[in-house]
C-alpha cells in the first residue's frame, strides 16, 4: 500500500480528536458530579459552570 | 446508563468496522491510489458534522420560538460535536491533499467555506462563554447559530457551483459522477458509523448540559433562600 503513513496519520489523528472530545466530556462530568456532592452538603459557593 | 454504554460501544464498533472496510474491502482508486482511502473517513465525518449543524440550526430555531432550555442544550451539544467533526475534516483533508495535489491547502471555495464554518462555530461557543445570564446566553447564541448555519449550504454547494481544486462531488453530483458499487457500500457504512458516533456524543453532551442547568437552578434556589 502506497502512502500508508499518511492514511494511518489521517485515521489516527481523526480518531484522536474524537477521543480528546470524549475525555473532555468525562472530565466535565467529573466536575458536575463534584458540584452535585457539594450542593448535597449544602455549600452553594461552587460555580456550576456555563 | 447501560443503554448509553451500549450505544457508545455499537458506535465505536461500527467506526472500527468502517475503517476495516475502507482499508481492506474497498478497491484501490485508479488515479489517486491508496491515499483515496482517507475519503471514507473524511467525507463521512463531514456529512456527520453537517448533520450535527443542521440539528443545531433546528434547535436554535425552536429555542427562539419556544424559549425552552432543552433546545439550548441540544443546540450547544450539536455545535460542539459538529465542530469536532469539522476539525477532523480540516485535518484529514490536507493529509489527503498533499500527496495528490502537492500542496497541503489552497483557498478554493470548498476549503475556504469549510474553514469559515469552523471559525463560525468556534465563535458560537465563544459567545456562549462570554454571557453569564442563561436566558440571554441561550437567545443570543441561538440567533448567532441561525446565522452561522447559512454557511452549511455554501459548503455543500461550493463544489457544485464553482470550479474548485477540491474534487467534484461523487455523491449527489449529477450526471457523470458516482462511485464504484463496493466503494459506495463502504462509504455509506462509514456515513452510518460517523452519524452514530456523532449521535452518541450529542446525547452525552446534551445530558451534561442538562445536568449543568439543573445545578444552576438548585444554586439559584439555595441562594434565594
Amino acid at each position: 500500500m502506497k502512502n500508508l503513513q499518511s492514511i494511518f496519520a489521517a485515521y489516527l489523528i481523526g480518531w484522536g480528536v474524537f477521543f480528546v472530545f470524549f475525555v473532555s466530556l468525562a472530565a466535565r462530568w467529573g466536575r458536575i458530579n463534584s458540584e452535585i456532592e457539594r450542593l448535597k452538603k449544602g455549600d452553594t459557593r461552587g460555580g456550576g459552570g456555563k | 446508563m447501560v443503554r448509553r454504554i451500549l450505544f457508545g460501544a455499537v458506535a465505536v464498533a461500527l467506526v472500527v468496522l468502517g475503517a476495516y472496510a475502507a482499508f481492506f474491502v474497498a478497491p484501490e482508486e485508479r488515479t489517486m491510489g491508496d491515499i483515496q482511502r482517507i475519503f471514507y473517513f473524511h467525507a463521512a465525518t463531514a456529512w456527520a458534522g453537517e448533520t450535527a449543524f443542521f440539528v443545531c440550526f433546528l434547535a436554535n430555531l425552536l429555542y427562539v420560538w419556544r424559549r425552552a432550555a432543552k433546545y439550548d442544550w441540544l443546540g450547544v451539544a450539536c455545535a460542539e460535536v459538529g465542530l469536532a467533526c469539522i476539525t477532523v475534516v480540516l485535518i484529514t483533508g490536507p493529509i489527503w491533499a498533499k500527496p495528490v495535489w502537492g500542496i497541503w491547502w489552497t483557498w478554493d471555495a470548498r476549503l475556504t467555506s469549510t474553514f469559515v464554518l469552523w471559525i463560525l462555530y468556534i465563535c458560537y461557543l465563544l459567545l456562549r462563554s462570554l454571557i453569564e445570564e442563561p436566558e440571554r446566553r441561550a437567545l443570543l447564541s441561538a440567533l448567532f447559530g441561525i446565522f452561522a448555519f447559512i454557511d452549511v449550504p455554501i459548503v455543500f454547494g461550493a463544489i457544485r457551483w464553482w470550479r474548485t481544486q477540491h474534487p467534484a462531488p461523487v455523491i449527489m453530483g449529477g450526471e457523470g459522477s458516482g462511485l464504484d458499487p463496493v466503494m459506495r457500500k463502504v462509504f455509506f457504512l462509514n456515513v452510518l458509523a460517523m452519524h452514530l458516533l456523532a449521535a452518541f456524543l450529542i446525547v452525552e453532551r446534551y445530558l451534561l448540559e442538562r445536568a449543568k442547568g439543573a445545578i444552576q437552578d438548585l444554586q439559584r434556589e439555595a441562594e434565594a433562600q
